[in-house]
């Protein structure tokens, strides 16, 4: 007998379909994910089956918990149920909590909601509920002194305060650094076997799914077009989509080489003992200010056409080194070098500045929106003394454009015309219109979708081949800095612990840190058959 | 369109028509007198009456509608031309010494009562509707200002100006090229809102006498000439007194909807 079983679910919202014909099933201590791409439509199948579907939404079909047809219930009757027989854990748990109250009140919220108890029953059992959940800190402390992975354990205390049935966990991990999931990833395992829940695990992540599931529900435009038992579906994949999918996640890029333009050339970026330390708040009314040293002796060189990647959990000081390196802030010990120029000087120096671009993770915020394509990608026109003007201006937007895989009648469209990947290949161009020395990817594909993933880094290695690239490729993502780089640095805590041949610390990490990384990260199983690629 | 939108903007729109038309044409000429016809009652002759001195009231308002306008406009835009820029200097040096100063002097004048020192500025340099055009654009700095900035800050995080500064642009090039353009909806719903406490401020400085003088035709004043008539002639207080509160409230109405209207999410919902 299956705990949740949905049968035939379809959803508009508006004229749109949002989810068509969806049926799956959870039985007690079973773990089964829902992946898929976004606007596959694995969220609004877990909102349907809590209830919370927004409003305008049309949903018809069955959604039956435990029996009760969740759609035929009203509202009244579906709060008594949230919280009691289905829990839920959302994917940000810096936003998730409440930020002025205690994280044992709030556990005990859940319980006195729904349960007529005393006050002082319900701080006890929320008290052994985080216990349970792993969080070795006192109930009475605020969200604000937790760590992201902290947080996201009393979120899942408050999900599990009653003891669902059922819990539905939407990207429970994707907010979070590799050691940090690691560790969720258990305490969610351990939480479904001991106490017998069916847990509705979300997540685009295939590496998580094959790693956690016992069961496959691949999602693709609002409808399931695989399912199947973890292992068999692993084994035997039917569809298409499915192939494709777990394809693009273990994509391995074909990077052109690049030892006949290291050679005898000098070093492009040279960093040696940096240190930028941030002031924070006075303690006292008359103290002096203490700071925060976020990059600690940082020294490292990239070569001409070389291809180096950094690795770090986040707060590692990554993005301090991006700001640094790209002089937008000084720092307060040591130097960098690009092509033998300081990066940073008081006034704006072109020359140096030249010889560098950037892409940033956020394909939506890094562009102007109120500016056509054409403006933004002839930004660093800005940089030349001689910017092209008239029909050279013309020839290098549509060249840049298509260079990565654009048509030149994009020139003409506002940013919010495109998809996320194409956003990220028209951040690209604006890179490389300039034809720079060295180019910055700071996290430049985590927010993308596998698939788009896959074809934005094979872009980055076909612009190798056109011609030798230097990039410091900034990523948490493990897999991926080891497809696209030549050589890695591992960051911990603004100290730069390991570098090496990319392969070589892959296979062989000296530093206990970055064994650490490695282990943690969720590896995507060995298919066993060539997956043909599309 | 909301409801809001298209009555705000039809109310503003009535005045300004009625302010516009005075340069071509009134009813009567207002700086006639003609006391025999004093504080008639609206009739088919003089639409709204006549005051003390028999002049017809649609005209003076008419008229009265022009200085009100003027006055706003003018000092909206003296509180915009210095408080966006000192607003969008404040966020593109945040942190620093400048910053600290642009806003502790906002707080200067946020600090006293804005009446209380149009009134000292018009007394010490005398009454007139340049007086009170500087002495209410003053007041409308700060709020630009602190506006610009508020709006601002966040957008200096956002990844569009980092690439804007790793091309080597400047942060006046960027606060006019990225920021301004991002902002101006924001700046068009506070200007409207900050143009209706204008014509409240120019109405109550003429009120007091301290705003434009005779024989400029001012809504204020013809209330505070009418304070003693109520009870012989009330139109001569209920005309000016609506014609404050229907553009007032029409100003407001507008402010309202065009925020609404132009904020592209709540656009999306709505639709």
């Amino acid at each position: 007998m299956s705990l949740l079983a949905i049968e035939n679910l379809s959803l508009q919202i508006g004229d749109t379909d949002i989810l068509h014909d969806v049926g799956l099933s959870v039985t007690p201590g079973q773990i089964v994910a829902i992946t898929g791409e976004s606007g596959s439509g694995k969220s609004m199948t877990a909102l349907s089956v809590m209830g919370l579907l927004p409003r305008g939404a049309k949903a018809t079909g069955q959604i039956k918990l435990d029996g009760t047809d969740i759609l035929q219930t009203a509202e009244r009757d579906l709060c008594q149920m949230r919280g009691n027989a289905m829990g839920m854990v959302f994917q940000e748990p810096m936003t998730a909590l409440n930020p002025v109250q205690t994280i044992g009140a709030q556990v005990a919220e859940t319980i006195l909601v729904h349960e007529k108890t005393t006050k002082a029953d319900a701080y006890e059992r929320a008290a052994r509920m985080l216990e349970r959940v792993g969080l070795k800190v006192a109930p009475t402390r605020y969200p604000h002194e937790l760590s992201g992975g902290q947080r996201q354990r009393v979120v899942i205390a408050m999900a599990i305060a009653l003891r669902p049935k059922l819990l539905i966990a939407d990207e429970p991990t994707t907010a979070l650094d590799v050691t940090t999931q690691a560790r969720i990833l258990d305490l969610l395992k351990d939480l479904v076997q001991d106490f017998d829940m069916g847990l509705l695990l979300i997540t685009h992540d295939l590496a998580v799914v094959a790693d956690i599931a016992d069961k496959i529900v691949v999602m693709q435009k609002g409808r399931v077009v695989e399912t199947g038992p973890t292992q068999d579906l692993l084994a035997n994949m039917q569809h298409l989509y499915t192939k494709a999918l777990f394809e693009a996640s273990g994509h391995q890029v074909d990077l052109p080489d690049n030892t006949a333009v290291r050679t005898g050339s000098v070093q492009l970026l040279y960093a040696k003992h940096i240190v930028r330390d941030y002031a924070l708040p006075r303690k006292s009314l008359l103290g002096s200010r203490p700071a925060f040293r976020a990059l600690d002796d940082v020294s490292f060189h990239i070569d001409h056409g070389e291809r180096v990647g950094l690795v770090g959990e986040s707060g590692c000081g990554k993005s301090t080194l991006t700001r640094a390196i790209l002089g937008l802030e000084d720092v307060q010990g040591g130097e960098i070098r690009l092509d033998g120029e300081p990066v940073f000087s008081a006034g704006s120096n072109l020359a140096v500045r030249r010889k560098m671009q950037v892409v940033f993770q956020d394909p939506y915020g890094s562009f102007n929106p109120r500016h056509r394509v054409d403006r933004l990608i002839t930004e660093p026109f800005h940089l030349l003394e001689n910017p092209p003007t008239g029909m050279a201006r013309d020839t290098a937007i549509s060249k840049a454009l298509q260079d990565v895989g654009l048509s030149p009648d994009d020139a003409g469209k506002y940013i919010h015309e495109f998809s996320g990947g194409q956003r990220q290949r028209i951040a690209i161009a604006r890179a490389l219109i300039i034809a720079p020395e060295l180019i910055i990817f700071d996290e430049a594909v985590s927010a993308l979708d596998v698939s788009v993933r896959a074809q934005v880094l094979d872009l980055i290695a076909d612009l190798c081949r056109k011609r030798p690239l230097a990039y410091l490729f900034i990523s948490h993502d493990l897999s991926v800095v080891r497809t696209v780089t030549d050589r890695v640095m591992v960051m911990q805590a603004g100290q730069i612990v390991e570098q090496g041949a990319t392969e070589e610390v892959f296979v062989n990490p000296q530093h206990p840190y970055t064994q650490t990384l490695i282990a943690a990260a969720p590896k995507l199983p060995e298919l066993p058959y060539a997956v043909e690629t599309i | 369109m909301s409801r809001n939108l298209i009555i705000g903007s039809a109310l503003s729109a009535l005045f300004v028509a009625l302010a516009v038309i005075s340069f071509l044409w009134t009813p009567y000429d207002i700086e006639t007198l003609d006391i025999p016809n004093k504080l008639q009652s609206p009739s088919a002759l003089n639409l709204l009456g006549t005051d003390q001195f028999g002049r017809d009231i649609l005209s003076m308002i008419m008229m009265g509608a022009r200085t009100s306008i003027a006055v706003a406009l003018l000092a909206v835009g003296i509180g915009m031309a210095l408080g966006i820029p000192l607003g969008l200097l404040a966020a593109a040096r945040h942190g620093s010494l400048l910053d600290e100063l642009i806003m502790r002097g906002n707080d200067l004048v946020f600090a006293f009562p804005s009446l209380v020192i149009a009134i000292l500025i018009t007394a010490v340099f005398g009454a007139s509707a340049v007086n009170a055009i500087i002495a209410i654009g003053i007041f409308n700095i700060p709020v630009f200002a602190r506006l610009t900035r508020g709006a601002a800050l966040p957008l200096w995080e956002r990844d569009f100006i980092l690439a804007a500064r790793v091309c080597g642009k400047s942060a006046t090039r960027i606060s006019v090229e990225h920021i301004l353009p991002n902002i101006t909806n924001l700046m068009i719903v506070q200007g409207t809102i900050q143009f209706s406490l204008g014509i409240l401020a120019e109405a109550a400085l003429s009120y007091i006498g301290l705003g434009a003088q005779p024989p400029t035709a001012s809504w204020g004043r013809m209330l505070a000439d009418a304070q003693t008539l109520v009870s012989i002639a009330p139109h001569t207080a209920l005309v000016p007194g609506f014609a404050i509160l229907f553009m007032v409230l029409g100003l407001n109405l507008l402010g309202d909807g065009l925020r609404d209207w132009l904020d592209p999410r709540i656009r999306v919902a709505r639709t």
